[in-house]
């Protein structure tokens, strides 16, 4: 079986105008709405306290509202996790309520009502520790980025490095901008997710790049644009094939892995579906106009000045 | 061309088998178990303790499957929890309160698995169920409290000594100690620097006063603190202890934090309790001199306290005794009334201390304050009979017998050096820890059927080596997390089903290569070499970067996220491992040895 059986190359340096007008105003649709919007953050970033629950019978999510509120906590947000039988209690930081005793509070108080409750998950956390999680998130993402840059620069030529990370910035954003514009809880699995995104669509970059440094050396008499057509075309079966397979196990992370997963793997999908477009559409494009060409790889013979012996 | 020399094969081989092996015991399941562990470091865990323990569960016609012993502990395996939790208690009361009775699960794998060390993997909160604390140490009121102490001392040495002095006040980490005249405030500076190493002291005029000023040197600052860590580390030892938890984790993180994780706890609000109680005991004299008016300020050298009922009272602000002077405390009966109360035994300067204040203030009364997060309540309040010595001393009175329990607990597992406050908790069920067991699993295996009909389809033969190559290294990722005992989360399960499918990647590379050179009309041998040496430059830049972000998230990451850098970065060495080494490996078996190959399965 073949799926790919490409006669000549896909000429796709000359959709370049029109590929990067459509990464342009997706990637922009992003910013705005991280910018409008912003993010959904958990509890992990912003300190908390969330609990999950689990009755016997479908939950009344009024009566455990209503429960709360008489407890003091209104601003609590409680909703169905999963199935109608599971509750999820998110509670902010308060100066009020300790977070380690709210959680013994708000299960005394549903216990009393509903004997058949039962705790399924508590995590609080303080504000200082949300402050440092993201602090260190952030640390985390720019030293990816900074090591890819440095690695590809080392194994191939800086235009490669500033491409790739280019091309896989762009990825992580639209991944933000997923998650801004649906309001989906960005959880520390989610940061996880988004440098494995960027580790792994790096990944797409390196193949592509690696048959546009083969090219150079064996294919000598031919225009830049088209080595990379060709590069591009020759690895697009694999391209496709690795990310389906890749994606069959995020797939079958997403439908059961649990909600615990769920975002985690969410975030896969979308950085695993643009990885493709980015790493043959964005980055290669934008390596021709930082002006790759063959001397990069391939010095140019110096020819030795005449010599006047005497 | 395509042939391994010998030794190549072997290594792959030796690989694979110890692969098998240290996997082998994740097959095998847990049994309930319960685990006696002595208390303090003069008991061992010996086969005179198996023995006891062997003893005591057959005279209750418990019988457990097996009774091991090892380098710390006796542990009992049962068929089922019932009796699990029979043996606890039977246990518990048989050997006392110097050996912690806990229950565990202990791993059904044979003998000569854990004989050189195949323990299954070492599963996280999130998948076993337990408690996660991270609990920060006040270190502003170590240094406080450290302070208060050297300011004390400070006064009875100069007192000691016969000099001269105005008075010593403290203002936050400052002491300042006032003289009437340059001359005694030479004498006093030249004793107090020779007792105090740890102290800086600064001369400064004001006025007619000739003052003092103790700082505390950077060195002993530091030496304060992480003394407060240490001491909060035992403190914190011994109050889980108490609770009676299997494999407990105390450890310090960064300079001022400790984690506290409890797997299989069940009760986390009595573990929160006993940890979270951020309890200093003082003992004082009570003020019978005035009387607390509501509403007003109390009067000089007095502090108000309430006691549990809410009642008002005055207690002198010099303190009698620390909770750090008590050895033992226990629960038990008053012997006239046979009313709960609590023994409390005190070490030989307690003792003395004690000896003297109640002989000095028979009559009166004195009150046991118990201070949480700067809070202080009144425990109990107790007119004082009689001078007592010995250090043995009796506190009941108004108290319920888990009362009497709870007060001795918190005596018995000492004071914090500094209070402590929970900053980050995570509990996870029992029940949500077996689910997400089960849903990573599924998903997984899911995932890796899925895989494995599509690249059996898509290229035939060497579908199958390439799955082959992707068991083996789902076999070696598994084998290495249980060797390396590295804790296995939720994530980290997330973790292996993505390295799986990203580990394919370095197989359709080369089968991808291989099906190009065949294109270009190579032969089929030279095919395959050429494919395997072209694709393998790609396969290691790949995986680099990936292994680059595994990096960061594991430097940078913490909990869950930690959990799931662990499983990439190993993920990544053995996917280059098998992807590369073993499925050539194979292809070298079946296609290598035919010199005269016209075609080869690849779809």
């Amino acid at each position: 079986m073949e799926f790919f059986r490409i006669k000549h190359d896909i000429p796709f340096m000359s959709y370049g105008r029109l590929t990067t007008t459509i990464s342009l105003v997706t990637f922009l649709f992003a910013v705005f709405f991280l910018a409008t919007r912003g993010l959904n953050f958990g509890v992990d970033f912003t300190g908390g306290t969330v609990i999950e629950i689990h009755y016997a019978q479908p939950a009344d999510l009024d009566k455990v509202r209503s429960q709360l509120g008489g407890i003091g906590l209104h601003d609590a947000l409680v909703q169905n996790f999963g199935s109608s039988k599971d509750v999820l209690i998110q509670v902010p930081l308060k100066q009020i309520a300790s977070g380690a005793k709210l959680s013994e509070q708000v299960f005394g108080t549903l216990h009393q009502q509903d004997a058949s409750v039962e705790m399924r998950r508590v995590e609080f956390v303080g504000p200082q520790v949300g402050k440092e999680l993201v602090e260190n998130g952030t640390l985390a993402l720019l030293l990816v980025s900074l090591g890819i840059v440095c690695y590809l620069w080392l194994r191939f030529e800086w235009k490669f490095g500033l491409a790739a990370i280019i091309a896989n910035l762009h990825d992580v954003v639209i991944i933000l901008g997923f998650f801004a514009f649906f309001q989906w809880e960005f959880s520390l699995s989610v940061l996880a997710a988004l440098l494995a995104v960027l580790g792994y669509s790096v990944n797409e970059s390196v193949v592509v790049f690696d048959r546009i440094r083969e090219n150079f050396r064996k294919m000598r008499k031919t225009e830049v644009s088209e080595i990379i057509d060709n590069a591009i075309t020759r690895t697009m079966s694999r391209t496709i094939i690795t990310h389906a397979c890749t994606q069959m196990m995020v797939t079958a992370m997403l439908l059961l892995g649990g909600e615990t997963l769920h975002y985690f793997a969410l975030a896969l999908t979308i950085g695993i579906l643009f990885s493709i477009y980015s790493s043959v559409l964005v980055a290669s494009p934008i390596l021709l106009w930082l002006g790759v060409s063959r001397e990069d790889f391939i010095k140019p013979e110096k020819i030795e000045a005449e010599e006047v012996l005497p | 061309m395509n042939q391994y020399p010998l030794w190549k094969y072997l290594l792959i081989l030796v690989a694979l088998i110890l692969g098998l092996v240290y996997t082998l015991p994740n097959f095998y399941g847990e049994s309930p178990a319960v685990q006696v562990q002595p208390l303090r470091s003069t008991l061992k865990a010996d086969s005179a303790l198996m023995g006891r323990v062997e003893a005591a569960l057959k005279a209750a016609n418990l019988n457990p499957q097996t009774v091991m012993l090892d380098a710390t502990s006796v542990k009992a395996r049962f068929n089922d929890t019932d009796s699990q939790i029979k043996a606890k208690d039977i246990l518990q009361t048989q050997l006392g309160e110097d050996y912690v009775v806990a229950l565990n699960l202990v791993s059904r794998s044979p003998q000569w698995l854990t004989g050189i060390n195949a323990l299954p993997m070492y599963l996280g909160l999130d998948l076993r169920g337990g408690v996660h604390f991270l609990l920060q140490v006040d270190m502003k009121a170590a240094l406080d409290k450290a302070m208060e102490s050297f300011s004390g001392d400070i006064r009875s040495t100069l007192r000691e000594q016969n000099i001269a002095y105005a008075g010593v006040s403290r203002d936050g980490k400052l002491v300042t100690v006032k003289f009437r005249d340059a001359e005694a405030r030479g004498k006093g500076e030249a004793e107090l620097k020779q007792r105090f190493g740890g102290l800086a002291f600064n001369d400064k005029d004001e006025g007619s006063e000739y003052l003092l000023l103790a700082t505390l040197k950077p060195t002993e600052e530091k030496r304060i603190q992480d003394s407060a860590v240490q001491q909060n580390l035992v403190t914190l030892r011994n109050r889980v202890n108490e609770l009676g938890v299997a494999e407990p984790v105390i450890q310090q993180q960064g300079v001022d934090r400790i984690v506290v994780q409890l797997p299989g706890v069940q009760d986390t609000a009595r573990a929160k309790d006993i940890l979270g109680r951020t309890a200093t005991l003082e003992v004082r004299l009570v003020d019978e001199e005035h009387h607390f008016v509501e509403g007003s300020a109390a009067p000089f050298g007095t502090e108000m306290f309430r006691e549990k009922d809410g009642t008002p009272l005055l207690v002198k602000k010099s303190v009698l005794l620390t909770g750090e002077r008590i050895n033992d405390a226990q629960p038990g009966f008053d012997s006239r009334n046979n009313e709960p109360a609590v023994h409390i035994n005190l070490d030989g300067v307690g003792a003395r201390k004690f000896k003297e204040a109640t002989r000095e203030n028979v009559g009166k009364r004195m009150a046991i304050i118990l201070f949480e997060k700067g809070k202080g309540e009144i425990v109990t309040a107790p007119v004082i009979r009689e001078e007592i010595g010995g250090g043995r001393v009796q506190i009941s009175g108004r108290m319920s017998t888990t009362e009497a329990q709870n007060t001795s607990l918190l005596l018995r597992a000492g004071a914090l050096a500094a209070p402590m406050e929970i900053v980050e908790e995570r509990t996870v069920g029992p029940s949500l820890g077996v689910d997400n067991i089960t849903r990573g699993f599924h998903s997984t295996q899911i995932g890796f059927v899925a895989i494995a009909i599509f690249m059996i389809a898509y290229y035939l033969m060497f579908g199958i080596f390439s799955m082959l190559a992707l068991g083996a290294n789902l076999l070696l990722l598994v084998a290495l997390l249980s060797m390396l005992q590295a804790t296995l989360t939720l994530q980290g399960m997330a973790g292996i089903a993505l390295t799986l499918g990203m580990a394919i990647d370095s197989n359709v590379l080369i089968n991808e290569r291989i099906r190009d050179e065949l294109r270009s009309g190579n032969t089929p041998q030279a095919s395959i070499h050429a494919g395997y040496e072209h694709a393998f430059g790609t396969i290691l830049d790949s995986n680099i970067t990936t292994l680059i972000a595994g990096i960061a998230l594991f430097m940078f990451g913490s909990g869950p996220v930690r959990g799931f850098a662990v499983v990439l970065c190993l993920g990544i060495l053995t996917s280059m491992f098998s992807a590369v080494l073993v499925s050539r490996a194979i292809v070298n078996l079946i296609y290598g040895r035919r010199v005269r190959l016209a075609k080869v399965s690849i779809g």
